[in-house]
């Protein structure tokens, strides 16, 4: 069975953290004044940022009568992994994430407000040390909150593994390392919220009796994020008021 | 609850990669001690004691003591004595001991699970206040060393701050690094070697004994009999560039003086001759060879050369008298191998040997030979004091290094398994020298078994065929408890189409999957030991008994769990259909092989038993016709229906046995003895049939 040692003995990860822990968070709203909404997020060592247009008047071949249509788009930077990457975008795996962030994010903004309409959001990866999927969602709301478009609630996205020590433990954030241990990773978009599901992932084949173990250790991951993510809102709230109306006065 | 303070650790492999890793310092780590009021610590995270009583002479107050890395590395036989207790095992020294040798850290792992020894395993590495980056231009063992003494210290103010009255505990740093100490004693930690701490160890008896001397084995270059092995670099670049080579040594069983290396690209292993030629290799160790030009080829040698009874003491003799012999007559002889000199030690791979200790002449002597049971292996010099007694026993003993000017390679007494000629002692020899895991099992292993008086819950049953009604019974040799096996055979109503009887055939597996679930404890110790093992007088089990002998044994009138297979079987035996399910079965009788041949052949026997087992019979003498027409060792018969199925349902791992005649290179060493049996050979080039010696 792979991925034996990831916890050690006095139950602490490669790391350094305990098996409930996330990676420090770090985010900042508003970073860019060019698009309509920004945001820069770090979970650990892999850093992303977001940016968001829209909603803006659709194209005619994409238009829908129904609701808005979500674009996006997500790409690594070249220098974001240890060996240079040579395409950022338009590889499988980029063009699958930015299937799966759309998926994540649709499910989060309220689409029927803007018929006819497009919202673009770019998820651009600087540094990525497992889970970019997870950042790019997490700082996609952010910088969809920044763009001021209604949202049913945050959606957050977290991932865990499993641990196959004495006790199978659930560890939830998987940052490389664990990634490359060739564990199971379990990765969870959710509105906490509501409690709902927007989107689930999985790496590698896990047996019934574990998955609600994983599971429900990411959802949890999910709630935390949003904690968080709620507190950098307000934070940026409170100080961006005085600061723009001084600016736009 | 943690710290977010994140600090970044780069590391750089092969093609200049750079690895950028998080690293969390906390501030929740408990340091362990029961002197300590300041950890949160819970009742049972104790592991240290509030007064440690001390064993040593030179620290007669109470101490804990903190072990460097190569304490552990080299002295592991000392640890596992139950002598010395109270230490801590800094994160530091336990990943450099996992990366350096992963025997010794499950070793180390036994001693710190076990509740009694009293080792705490301390997270230095995260904890924030010993925590310490690597200097620009630091090695990587320096930083160890400092980050252990950082350790030292803090946990040295960390006890002396709890402002306890009592006298609290301090900290003994023991390191054989001769820098190290001289460093620590300038942060003002206190520190000896093992070797001082140890020799001042009241009350434990053979304990210095267990000592490992080890010498840097290349710096003794006054009175260096041996020249001196090439560093790890200067072997990697010539064996890249082809000057070396790289193989595994192979001792020779008749000739201490002489072995082979099979090294990659050449046809025949080359050769080694001499202590110089051999330089200190030990069978088994991965080696880089120097083939010697093609002049100096010689040829092995015939004649059969043991060590010396008595210690010559350092000096290499003998070496002439084999060269003499081994001069090739001319360039044609077609023995001529190519030859060659070890230069360089890749790796060693010693493990402990058993044997017996020859004690030294003069009375009151501690350095002793030691001569290992594998004629392969060198005599080792081991020191102890305890000679008497072990002069009777067989011992174990470990080797540590081989210095340039010793003959022998130095190595230290690991434990005695008994007196020579035992049957016991023996035994554990043999067992030992086979690298068969046969200690009992573990309190973990253990565990995992069912309850003695298991019985077959009603759900399980549910799930499987019931065939409880079948009279299944089983045939083995007698006195066999491990009844793994058991078959059944009955007549089916109705012919096939050509007009031929019908029958149906089982065969019925324990079924062990039920007991023994992947990746538990005795998975794990299943899948490590792989067999079981059988001695003349004992067995050793690969499952602990309960299960092999009782509930995963088909015994006579006792329900068990079952994985069967049963065939459609005409009176051709041609196979009509099959079919595979987990079942539940109830043998109706355990037989041996002899009642199983008298219950077919009275023929006034005409119960069930007796029925099926004719059936049985019939249809294997036909299955064995058939096989025999086919060719014996073709497999293209019917009943490899099993192996069609699981290369079906597992196609990468499934397995097929097979027996294939031994290759004639098995038999040469045989004949060469052969051959000098019978000297004048009527016939110069036997070749004997390999068939019948089917070793394969």
């Amino acid at each position: 069975m792979p991925a034996a040692d990831l916890l050690s003995s006095q139950g602490l990860r490669l790391d350094g953290r305990r098996a409930n822990e996330l990676r420090r968070i770090r985010c900042k709203l508003g970073v860019f004044t060019q698009p309509d909404g920004s945001a820069y997020l770090e979970q650990g060592n892999t850093k992303v940022l977001a940016a968001v247009y829209g909603p803006h008047q659709a194209s005619k071949s994409k238009s829908s009568s129904d609701g808005v249509v979500v674009n996006c788009q997500y790409s690594m930077a070249t220098f974001s992994t240890g060996e240079r990457k040579n395409r950022p975008r338009g590889d499988r795996k980029s063009q699958e994430i930015s299937l799966h962030l759309r998926q994540a994010l649709t499910a989060a903004i309220k689409t029927e407000l803007y018929p006819r309409s497009q919202i673009d959001i770019y998820v651009e990866v600087l540094q990525a040390d497992g889970g970019t999927f997870c950042a790019g969602v997490n700082a996609a709301t952010l910088a969809l909150i920044d763009a001021g478009i209604p949202l049913r609630a945050y959606v957050c996205a977290c991932s865990a593994s499993m641990a196959w020590g004495a006790r199978p433990q659930p560890l939830v954030d998987v940052p490389h390392v664990e990634e490359a241990a060739g564990g199971v990773v379990l990765t969870v978009a959710s509105l906490p919220n509501t409690g709902s599901t927007a989107l689930l992932e999985m790496s590698h084949k896990l047996h019934m009796d574990y998955f609600k173990m994983v599971f429900s250790s990411a959802v949890q991951g999910c709630r935390d994020i949003e904690v968080i993510l709620d507190r950098a809102v307000r934070d940026h709230l409170a100080e961006g008021w005085t600061e723009q109306d001084t600016v736009t006065v | 609850m943690w710290t977010t303070k994140t600090f970044l650790t780069k590391t750089k492999r092969g093609n200049i990669l750079k690895i950028v890793r998080e690293h969390y310092l906390r501030d929740d780590l408990l340091c362990g001690s029961s002197a300590c009021n300041s950890c949160p610590h819970k009742d049972d995270e104790y592991v240290l004691d509030l007064k440690p009583v001390s064993i040593c002479a030179l620290f007669e107050y109470p101490h804990y003591i903190i072990l460097d890395t190569n304490v552990v590395l080299h002295q592991i036989d000392v640890l596992e004595e139950d002598a010395l207790t109270n230490v801590i095992i800094l994160q530091t020294v336990l990943e450099e001991v996992k990366h350096q040798n992963t025997s010794i850290y499950q070793r180390l792992l036994e001693i710190v699970n076990s509740k009694k020894r009293k080792f705490y395993c301390f997270v230095n590495e995260h904890h924030k206040d010993t925590y310490v980056e690597r200097k620009p231009g630091e090695k990587q063992s320096d930083r160890n060393d400092r980050a252990i003494r950082l350790a030292a210290s803090w946990y040295a103010a960390h006890l002396s701050s709890n402002k306890l009255e009592h006298q609290f505990p301090q900290i003994v740093l023991i390191t054989d690094d001769q820098n190290n100490r001289q460093l620590a004693q300038e942060d003002g930690i206190v520190c000896c070697t093992v070797q001082d701490y140890i020799e001042n160890v009241n009350g434990f008896a053979g304990l210095v004994d267990k000592l490992s001397k080890n010498v840097m084995p290349e710096s003794c270059s006054k009175d260096a009999l041996y020249p001196a092995h090439l560093t790890p670099a200067q072997i990697h670049t010539g064996v890249k560039n082809g000057q070396y080579h790289s193989g595994t040594f192979h001792a020779s069983r008749d000739n201490f003086l002489e072995g082979t290396a099979s090294v990659h690209g050449f046809e025949k292993a080359i050769l080694l001759q001499g202590h110089i030629g051999i330089n200190r290799a030990v069978d088994g160790d991965q080696v880089a060879v120097e083939i010697l030009p093609e002049a100096e080829w010689r040829r092995p040698s015939d004649i059969v050369l043991e060590d010396k009874a008595d210690d010559p003491g350092d000096k290499l003799d003998e070496e002439a008298e084999l060269l003499k012999t081994v001069k090739p007559v001319d360039n044609k002889d077609g023995e001529i191998t190519p030859t060659g000199k070890v230069v360089g030690i890749i790796k060693r791979k010693w493990r402990q040997y058993c044997g017996i200790l020859m004690p030294s002449k003069i009375p009151g002597a501690t350095r002793h030979l030691f001569t290992p049971a594998e004629k392969r292996i060198p005599r080792v010099r081991i020191e102890t004091r305890q000679s008497e007694i072990l002069a009777s026993q067989k011992i174990l003993v470990a080797l540590d290094s081989w210095p340039r000017n010793s003959r022998y390679p130095l190595g230290h007494f690991v434990r005695a398994l008994g007196q020579i000629g035992d049957k016991s002692a023996e035994n554990e020899v043999i067992l030992l020298e086979h690298d068969v895991p046969h200690a009992r099992f573990s309190e973990a292993v253990l565990a995992c078994l069912p309850p003695n008086d298991w019985t077959i819950p009603d759900e399980e049953i549910k799930k499987r065929v019931d065939l409880r009604s079948l009279c299944i019974c089983s045939v083995d040799p007698p006195g066999c408890t491990d009844i793994d096996d058991a078959l059944h055979a009955r007549p089916l109503e109705g012919t096939t189409d050509d007009g031929l009887e019908t029958f149906e055939v089982g065969v019925h597996i324990a079924d062990v999957t039920y007991f023994v679930r992947p990746d538990t404890a005795l998975d794990k110790e299943a899948a490590c030991r792989s067999t079981t093992v059988y001695l003349v007088d004992r067995r050793i089990d690969m499952v602990p008994d309960l299960l092999s002998s009782n509930l995963c044994s088909l015994r006579g009138n006792e329900e068990r769990l079952a994985f069967s297979c049963v065939w459609e079987i005409d009176e051709n035996a041609n196979v009509l259909s099959k079919k595979f399910h987990k079942s539940v079965i109830k043998s109706a009788a355990a037989m041996t092989y002899e009642e199983a041949q008298i219950t077919i052949d009275t023929k006034s026997r005409r119960d069930e038993i007796a029925q099926s087992l004719r059936i049985l019979n019939k249809l294997a003498k036909k299955l064995k016709r058939k096989r025999m027409d086919n060719g014996a060792l073709s497999l293209s018969s019917p009943e490899i229906s099993v192996a069609e199925k699981l290369a079906e349902e597992f196609p990468q791992c499934a397995l097929l046995r097979r027996h294939p005649a031994p290759p004639p290179a098995n038999f040469t060493t045989f004949l060469k003895a052969a051959k000098q049996q019978v000297a004048p050979s009527p016939s110069p080039s036997p070749s004997p049939s390999p068939s019948p010696w089917g070793n394969g």
